[in-house]
């Protein structure tokens, strides 16, 4: 059962690319509306040849990296004194729920006004969309964790400190790490919608270029693929820390 | 000079009053056990002794001073086990001594000599979330224990076990506790008679009602036939009765 379950998802793969390959061929779709598989997987595989793709992948990288990085420790900072302060976290939420509610989109122009169209602005970008999932996954974490737990630290003379390293924080990492989840696959959004406000390269700017100049759109799909593989290698970067951190935390 | 002393204490929360001006002395190594229906304030005593709660009013003195939380004179096990699950049951153990600043070398042997006391030296390594429920009061108890503490408070350690592992750490509770005196709340007649030297009541009007002689000094061997004895029967039959008056008061 358990092979069974591992196998399966992979099966779906291969059924609905055969789907798709079988569907676009019979119905004759053309291929700047919907290309097959096999012409995007080939198109993908010259991309990396000719040194297109690695041109355009290092920058999201770079900018999925750092920013990420940044919004994450950032998101920390903020969420642990607003989780243990109730009074912090009355005036300080509704700037943040008010500063998230601004579309990062109309915030871009604004960002590249002031630090210009190159790597900071998209890493400013990147930075803003995931601190938001990891302060809040953080404050709520860090807020509740079990009474008991803390009555526990408080017979034993822990102060506020050692509470925070030795129950509060490793009784919140699981929930830390969930906010770190969403916000992973959040940095790669913020990357994309960076290098649309502009720049030269980046797999954003690929994108424009495949739908607009180069009219491409085998290769379109092909930065999508590769799109979607950073995503999912953010992910699982924090599924790594995961694991890493799942022993002996405190 | 007693190890706790409390006089006069007195426990609302809000316009209910809990405690009402109920005095008490535990000498250094006795055991005393409180029994009390649900809700009568046997967890609020512990909380007021352990300085995890300010009276209403009245005194709590502990050897000589004023009761405060995270005293190391005092080690407390709560209602249910409260260990770490996302440290191994030593680990769960050195916590008192790390957070008093001892380091991990020699906080490590202490508390795994502590566990072995309480009959938990092969869990050292194990999860909490792996062992049983007994075991988990073991630990609970060992956790307590491990800064060797003048004074035991146990709130209803054994209630969530089976009655065969609760009868059994019932059997051992008094040799487990290594000299230290206990304060022991619960509202389990046999249990109290057991594991103490006296056996106080907590009234319905807040204070204590009455007091029963515990079984505590006869040898381990002898104590469960000594609570069947003429004479048991005789001490669980009055606090049956006291016990039955306060819950229907």
């Amino acid at each position: 059962m358990r092979r069974l379950s591992q196998l399966t998802p992979f099966a779906l793969a291969a059924l609905l690319l055969a789907a798709w390959e079988f569907g676009v061929r019979v119905a004759a779709v053309p291929q700047f509306i919907l290309p097959a598989p096999s012409v995007i997987a080939m198109r993908f595989a010259e991309a990396w040849a000719d040194g297109t793709m690695l041109r355009h992948l290092a920058p999201t990288v770079i900018e999925v990296t750092i920013g990420g990085l940044l919004g994450g420790a950032l998101g920390l900072l903020i969420g642990v004194p607003l989780g243990l302060s109730g009074s912090a976290r009355r005036v300080i939420s509704p700037y943040l729920v008010a500063a998230q509610s601004t579309p990062i989109l109309a915030l871009g122009p604004v960002l590249v006004l002031w630090l210009g169209p190159g790597l900071a602005a998209k890493v400013a970008v990147c930075a803003l969309i995931t601190l938001f999932p990891v302060a809040i996954s953080t404050l709520v974490a860090v807020r509740d964790v079990d009474t008991g737990t803390l009555e526990l630290m408080r017979s034993l003379g822990a102060s506020r400190w050692q509470t925070l390293r030795y129950a509060r924080l490793p009784a919140a990492r699981s929930g830390i790490l969930a906010g770190a989840r969403v916000a992973a696959t959040l940095a790669v959004v913020g990357a994309i919608v960076g290098e649309w406000l502009g720049g030269t390269s980046g797999l954003g700017v690929l994108l424009n270029l495949a739908r607009g100049s180069l009219f491409d759109t085998p290769l379109l799909f092909a930065d999508l693929l590769q799109i979607a593989i950073v995503g999912v290698s953010a992910y699982g970067f924090v599924l790594l820390i995961e694991r890493l951190t799942s022993r002996r935390i405190a | 000079m007693p190890i706790l002393q409390v006089e006069g204490l007195s426990h609302s929360y809000g316009d209910r009053a809990v405690l009402r001006n109920l005095s008490l002395e535990i000498a250094a190594g006795e055991s005393v056990a409180l029994l009390g229906p649900n809700g009568s304030g046997k967890s609020t005593l512990l909380r007021l002794v352990a300085g995890l709660l300010a009276p209403t009013s009245g005194r709590v003195t502990l050897d000589g001073s004023p009761a405060a939380a995270g005293r190391s004179e005092v080690g407390i096990v709560f209602q249910d086990p409260r260990l770490l699950p996302w440290r191994t049951v030593l680990r769960n153990v050195t916590l008192p001594l790390e957070l008093a600043g001892e380091p991990l070398v020699t906080a490590r042997p202490t508390a795994a000599a502590a566990l072995t006391r309480v009959g938990a030296g092969e869990l050292l390594e194990r999860n909490p979330a792996e062992i049983s429920g007994g075991e988990r009061g073991r630990a609970a108890l060992a956790r307590a224990m491990v800064r060797t503490p003048s004074l035991l408070l146990l709130d209803e350690p054994f209630a969530a076990l089976d009655a065969i592992t609760r009868a059994r750490l019932d059997d051992e509770l008094p040799e487990l506790v290594a000299g230290a005196a206990t304060l022991l709340v619960t509202h389990d007649v046999a249990e109290a008679l057991l594991v103490a030297d006296r056996v106080l009541m907590l009234g319905a009007d807040g204070a204590i009602a009455l007091e029963v002689p515990g079984l505590r000094s006869i040898p381990p061997v002898e104590r469960r036939a000594a609570l069947l004895s003429p004479d048991g029967a005789t001490r669980q039959a009055r606090l049956y009765a006291a016990l039955d008056q306060v819950a229907h008061a």
